[in-house]
């Protein structure tokens, strides 16, 4: 059997960044989604735990915040199995070991899913306790679709 | 009345400063600058300013350019059992050094005796957090630098098995934290004031005792390929400062002692140590009270507790070219190796003798009262202490960081590297710059929250 996963990368408490749990959160309620046998997890970014998650699995969906100067809400996607992701536009922590870096990680070690998608969303606001920007807030509907339809095929 | 902020505001600009180097019109002097605004492969947000006139080093400033957090002032007012979930947040990389110190605080003011195997169980996770950080530096961090690669990224493509192995070991370590902390490896939530909220079964530890059996193994092998690295020969006569206790080598417990004969109580720190607000820096700066900078971390706790490691822990320290003492700062990453060799086999050692205590935690009541608490974080001593009223609300919050207390020494080790190194070119010199800096393992945003600050309203 195959396994498949979908991260919601991100934190929850701040703002624009918790798009990637909040996201996970609404997949997790969804039980028509869930019986796909899919495993939804929020997964806070750090890079090391994100290598040991992913080994051995066929196909891996990302959700998460980026920075990277485009409009608040922009949505990329990007084909990580087959395409390096930019260095500092997933950040996480100032050990600078990330989203990105774990990618590039895993592809130097041999480990990285053979299919890998992962869905940036710009944000703007990532204060701690700050509300979601609206922008963002439309940006995770038009997402969740999407998401969804990476799976269609289960 | 009123009181509060005024706030040393940090300037650190996104990028490096272009290198300097003038010549006076006179053609006699010339100055040399190494700016480095935005430190990379530390944690938190750290900034090194050297100067060099004719030769001679003028001016070496760390500066730590985090914000301030305020944590002690905002734990006034709280719930005495809060305090360790609060203070854990300061580090997301040596949680449980904020978090046990606070909780030996106030057991200390409130004279709870943890049991053995509760005690046992802290030492485990701490095992656990000292291979998961000293891990994470050591071979993800600190290793580029002796080989002259940029990052881990090059590591892996250079030496694909010492990373696998690295990022198995941090999992390991983390895993040991997951597995007592209520499955949370970054701020554990199965702990409290005196024990746990739920003890940990045999059988979810036994299981973890063949990883440990590998990771002892595993640390070992990285440690004789970090003692293949060629090492700069500059020491300091450091003065050492770290706990020490009778039994073991000292990680969750024990008195403060030094290399120059200082030995006392947790609670007497800070007659022999203080905090001294520097300028430059948001963060207080360790000193003596004679105005000395003193060094606490891994080498210092190797220089001081040697002895007290395992026969094998020993045998790696040898084999890699350690003596039984250590006073060379850019060897510290084979000391950190060989204490994740010893927490690996001291975390097997208490599973292997693990049995699961009758009731989870001893029962607190507050009263006015005030405690002390000390643990070996991976990157020194961390100090702690609290004042309580009668109804357990905190009063007065202490707490001394590890990188904060090393920052004089840190200065001083970047005074005597780059008088050593002034045939270097500016990239060379920068780089052994900011290599000094790294071979602390900084954890510089932990630090930067004990500015004290004075606010006055009108």
């Amino acid at each position: 059997m195959k396994r498949i996963l979908f991260l919601g990368v991100g934190n929850l408490h701040r703002a624009d960044d918790g798009v990637g749990p909040a996201l996970a959160d609404m997949l997790t309620a969804d039980a028509a989604f869930m019986a796909k046998g899919i495993e939804v997890q929020p997964h806070s970014g750090e890079g090391a735990s994100l290598i040991h998650l992913w080994m051995g699995a066929d196909k891996v969906v990302i959700v998460d915040a980026m920075k990277s100067g485009l409009r608040c809400g922009t949505i990329k996607r990007f084909d990580a199995a087959h395409e390096a992701l930019h260095h500092g536009v997933f950040r996480y922590s100032s050990h600078l070991f990330s989203l990105a870096e774990a990618v590039e990680m895993s592809r130097t070690l041999g480990t990285l899913p053979p299919e890998m998608i992962v869905y940036g969303i710009e944000g703007k606001e990532f204060t701690f306790g700050a509300a979601m920007s609206p922008s963002v807030v439309r940006a995770l509907k038009k997402v969740e679709a999407t998401v969804r339809d990476e799976f269609a095929d289960l | 009345m009123a009181t509060a902020a005024k706030t040393t505001k940090a300037k650190a600009t996104k990028k490096s400063a272009p290198k300097k180097e003038t010549n006076a019109k006179s053609g006699k002097s010339m100055t040399r600058t190494i700016q480095v605004d935005e430190l990379s492969r530390v944690e938190g947000e750290g900034a090194l300013f050297v100067r060099v006139k004719d030769g001679v080093n003028k001016e070496w400033k760390f500066r730590l350019v985090e914000p301030p957090r305020f944590f002690e002032a905002f734990l006034q007012g709280r719930s005495y059992m809060e305090v360790p979930d609060i203070t854990a947040r300061i580090c997301g990389i040596c949680p449980m050094a904020y978090l046990m110190g606070a909780q030996q605080a106030m057991e200390d003011a409130l004279g709870i005796q943890v049991t053995k195997p509760i005690r046992d169980l802290r030492r485990i996770m701490y095992c656990g957090e000292w291979i998961e950080s000293h891990v994470l530096h050591a071979a993800m961090l600190h290793a580029p630098d002796f080989l002259g690669l940029d990052d881990v990224l090059q590591l892996a493509a250079t030496n694909k098995d010492v990373v696998t192995n690295a990022l198995q070991l941090k999992k390991l370590g983390n895993d040991l934290l997951e597995v007592i902390g209520g499955g949370r490896a970054i701020h554990p939530v199965n702990t409290r004031v005196g024990g746990f909220y739920k003890i940990p079964s045999k059988k979810a530890l036994y299981a973890l005792k063949d990883q440990l059996k590998w990771g002892i193994e595993a640390s070992i092998a990285i440690a004789k390929l970090f003692g293949t690295f060629e090492f700069s020969d500059y020491e300091d006569d450091y003065h050492c400062v770290s706990l020490r206790h009778p039994d073991e080598y000292a990680i969750v417990e024990g008195r403060v002692v030094t290399n120059r004969g200082i030995d006392i109580p947790v609670r007497d720190f800070h007659k022999q140590f203080k905090e001294v607000h520097a300028q430059h820096t948001t963060a207080l700066q360790g000193w003596t009270r004679d105005n000395e900078p003193y060094l606490t971390g891994p080498n210092a706790r190797y220089t001081n507790n040697y002895s007290q490691l395992t026969k094998l822990a020993k045998e790696v320290a040898k084999e890699v070219g350690l003596g039984t003492t250590c006073f060379n700062p850019f060897k510290s990453i084979l000391v950190r190796m060989v204490e994740t060799v010893y927490a690996c086999e001291e975390a097997l050692r208490l599973i292997n003798n693990y049995e699961e205590p009758d009731v989870p935690f001893i029962e607190s009541t507050p009263k006015a009262s005030e405690g002390f608490g000390m643990t070996e974080a991976p990157r020194g001593v961390c100090y702690h202490s609290y004042k309580m009223d009668h109804n357990g609300h905190i009063l007065k919050a202490v707490i001394s960081s590890p990188t904060a207390q090393n920052q004089p020494q840190i200065e001083r080790d970047l005074f005597g590297v780059v008088e050593r190194s002034l045939d270097l070119d500016e990239a060379a010199l920068k780089h052994r710059c900011e290599q000094t800096i790294r071979n602390y393992d900084p954890c510089i945003s932990c630090s930067a929250h004990l500015l004290r600050l004075t606010m006055v309203r009108e």
